[in-house]
């Protein structure tokens, strides 16, 4: 079944005319992704892509015409939280924000609308997510993946094709793939898709990726104990010689006050039975060691 | 960004808090003049405190209190001679001193778990807010603000009653912790302090004793994300204090920490960039710095990277840890032998380049004759090998 993206996925890109949302459309294209419409203010009537796909001025519109219910947002950060609220009001379900440095008071904002709208909110600042096999939403690389059992959920980018690239290698498939952004107020935390890895009946393993900054890695460590016993995790925690007080690239990654260190979050995990890698590299180790067999 | 106390107290000045007056100096003379001028406006005494952007100020001697004009000479000679955890102090506030009579806690900070900006109020201030959490945490009494009304007015109040202001100054109490609110949404901060809130007794022009509340000492962070709407407050930013390194890669767009080790990291992404050095620690070594070229990145800026890298006279290696998604890494490697052709000096350099474009890299690597690695772990280890053991 997979998680947020999968087999009844059809995708309205905002910013489809873009730079950015040109150059990764396509790759979502060629993973077989149905981009059934893009949005941009001004260009409706024209198709991008090389003509594959309609544009519309407004996402009502694209839902209307297309059926769309999943959203993702190349839009710069300027108009990027006004292209999330444009998205909740036309009634998608499933929104990826990928735009980076949208300041925090206006997602504040966005995530309480977003929120009473029913609708789900991935990032801002974050890579997507990937069913393997299925569809891919946002620029993590297709090359990286294998189809399987195993769900990942990560605050970063590149880190987390790190950890997915050693997983393929060792021949662990993953179920769906999801990154939920480096920003301090995200719409979907480490909890949220945990929840949904677990009703998820094709997920069967579970590897977490965090940093450092805030307790969403030990809210999730608490809330595993309770739900996800004998399910078979491994973790992998940035940060551990990042200096406190220093904001280490993402908005969200910064020790304060003595919290949000990457020693809280690996002891909370490994009390929780979750055993955290050193290395991304002894992720597949892990796994097996816990018993996983996909 | 983190901005100086002076600055602070402006922003809380222009929402209506009430901020006791001062003045800035650079010099004992000017703080003398300055002090001067706050005697002859009524103060018994004078408060001299230093501006540096860094916390336990008052610790390291860079706060003092003076009854005349000579005394806050010599204590502004004294404080403009201390260096504040690295920090040499180049600027100082000079202003009426308050006759405190009780201090109050009133912080308000962007909360990502219950994604609401939380007003904090305790009757313990004056001291680090940090400590009051860990020692006791029940003194220190929060509420969330609505993301699209702000702080309401019942809410105010009831901080006002927990901390036990309840009576004389409800109202002020209810003011402030309304316009320190304001302070964060008008500025897009991600934090604004008033520690100490303080109660102060001032002479009335009836020459009898009030009370009010006070605002007299403030910190605020505020969001980067949010600078480029706010062009007056990007030019608070203290350059005095931003070592010229930071300063380039701030205009590069790259994400550049020092750090004190020897082995220089290029990585691109927050996440592995933390990761590689977290391996190289790891390996045995010790990291120079972290820094994250970020996605797309091409050859102009690999090479404005590597100049960063290399100001670090510390700096015996180098680790190129590329995973290509948006980044190609035949771009990257482009850029690492044009930076390499320029170089100030020469340092041992290993790379990894894996993802999009990987094999031309590695083609353009080899033919350039760079030792490469292949996994994170491996390139970790050949790094703190080459660099020679840590100090």
């Amino acid at each position: 079944m997979s998680i947020l993206v999968g087999r009844d996925t059809r995708l309205v890109v905002q910013g489809i005319t873009g730079r950015e949302g040109d150059f990764h459309s396509r790759a979502t294209l060629e993973y077989g992704t149905p981009i059934v419409a893009g949005v941009t203010p001004n260009k409706g009537g024209q198709r991008a892509l090389d003509g594959r796909v309609p544009v519309f001025d407004t996402v009502a519109e694209a839902v209307r015409e297309t059926g769309a219910n999943t959203s993702c947002i190349y839009v710069p950060a300027s108009g990027a939280p006004d292209a999330v609220l444009e998205a909740a009001a036309a009634g998608i379900a499933t929104i990826f924000c990928i735009t980076e440095g949208i300041p925090a008071l206006d997602m504040l904002k966005v995530v309480e609308v977003v929120r009473a709208a029913g609708a789900r909110l991935i990032g801002p600042n974050c890579p997507g997510a990937t069913s393997p096999g299925r569809a891919k939403v946002g620029i993590i690389p297709g090359s990286i993946h294998r189809e399987g059992g195993a769900g990942v959920v990560s605050r970063s980018g590149t880190l987390t094709y790190e950890a997915v690239q050693v997983m393929t290698d060792a021949g662990i498939g993953q179920s769906t793939c999801v990154g939920i952004g480096g920003d301090p107020i995200i719409g979907t935390t480490f909890l949220d898709v945990l929840r949904l890895f677990a009703a998820d009946p094709e997920t069967d393993a579970i590897v977490l990726i965090g940093e450092i900054g805030g307790s969403a890695e030990e809210e999730a460590a608490a809330w595993a104990t309770e739900h996800l016993q004998g399910v078979p995790m491994a973790a992998f925690i940035a940060g551990r010689t990042a200096p406190e007080g220093r904001r280490m690239g993402h908005a969200g990654a910064i020790i304060s006050g003595g919290s949000g260190t990457a020693a809280s979050k690996i002891a909370a995990l490994e009390a929780a039975g979750i055993r955290v890698a050193a290395s991304p590299m002894e992720i597949p180790a892990i796994l097996r060691a816990a018993g996983y067999q996909g | 960004m983190k901005i100086q106390e002076a600055d602070a107290k402006s922003l809380l000045l222009a929402q209506g808090l009430p901020v006791p007056g001062w003045e800035v100096v650079r010099s004992a003379g000017d703080a003398r003049r300055a002090a001067e001028r706050a005697f002859e406006a009524g103060a018994v005494k004078v408060v001299v405190k230093a501006q540096v952007l860094v916390g336990g100020r008052g610790k390291a001697g860079g706060v003092k209190v003076a009854g005349d004009a000579d005394a806050v000479e010599a204590a502004a000679a004294a404080i403009l001679a201390l260096q504040i955890k690295g920090i040499q102090v180049r600027k100082l506030l000079v202003g009426p001193a308050a006759e405190i009579v009780r201090e109050y806690y009133l912080g308000a900070i962007l909360d990502r778990v219950s994604r609401r900006i939380v007003v904090m109020a305790s009757a313990e201030g004056g001291v680090e807010i940090e400590e009051v959490a860990r020692v006791n945490p029940a003194a220190i009494h929060r509420l969330g603000a609505h993301p699209h009304l702000g702080l309401l007015d019942w809410q105010a109040r009831q901080l006002a009653f927990a901390v036990g202001l309840g009576g004389p100054h409800l109202r002020e109490f209810a003011k402030i912790a309304e316009g320190l609110v304001a302070t964060m949404l008008v500025n897009d901060a991600d934090l604004v302090e008033i520690n100490p809130l303080a109660v102060v007794r001032e002479t009335g022009p009836d020459g009898m004793a009030v009370e009010r509340l006070a605002c007299l000492d403030a910190k605020i962070t505020l969001d980067d994300s949010a600078l480029a709407r706010h062009p007056e407050l990007e030019a608070l930013r203290d350059l005095d204090e931003e070592d010229p390194a930071d300063r380039e890669a701030r205009e590069e767009g790259i994400n550049f920490i020092k750090l004190d080790g020897s082995i220089g990291c290029m990585v691109n992404g927050a996440g592995l960039a933390m990761t590689t050095m977290d391996l190289v620690k790891r390996a045995g070594g010790e990291p120079a710095n972290f820094l994250d070229i970020g996605g797309g990145a091409r050859a102009d800026k690999v090479a404005a990277a590597m100049r960063i890298i290399l100001a670090d006279p510390q700096v015996k290696a180098i680790l190129v840890n590329i995973f290509g998604g948006i980044t190609r890494g035949d771009e990257v490697a482009r850029g690492l032998i044009e930076a390499r052709a320029v170089q100030a000096r020469e340092v041992p350099m290993v790379v990894r380049i894996v993802g999009t474009n990987a094999s031309e890299a590695g083609a353009l690597l080899e033919a350039n004759h760079f030792a490469t690695a292949s996994s994170l772990d491996d390139a970790a280890a050949k790094a703190v090998a080459v660099a020679g053991p840590a100090r």
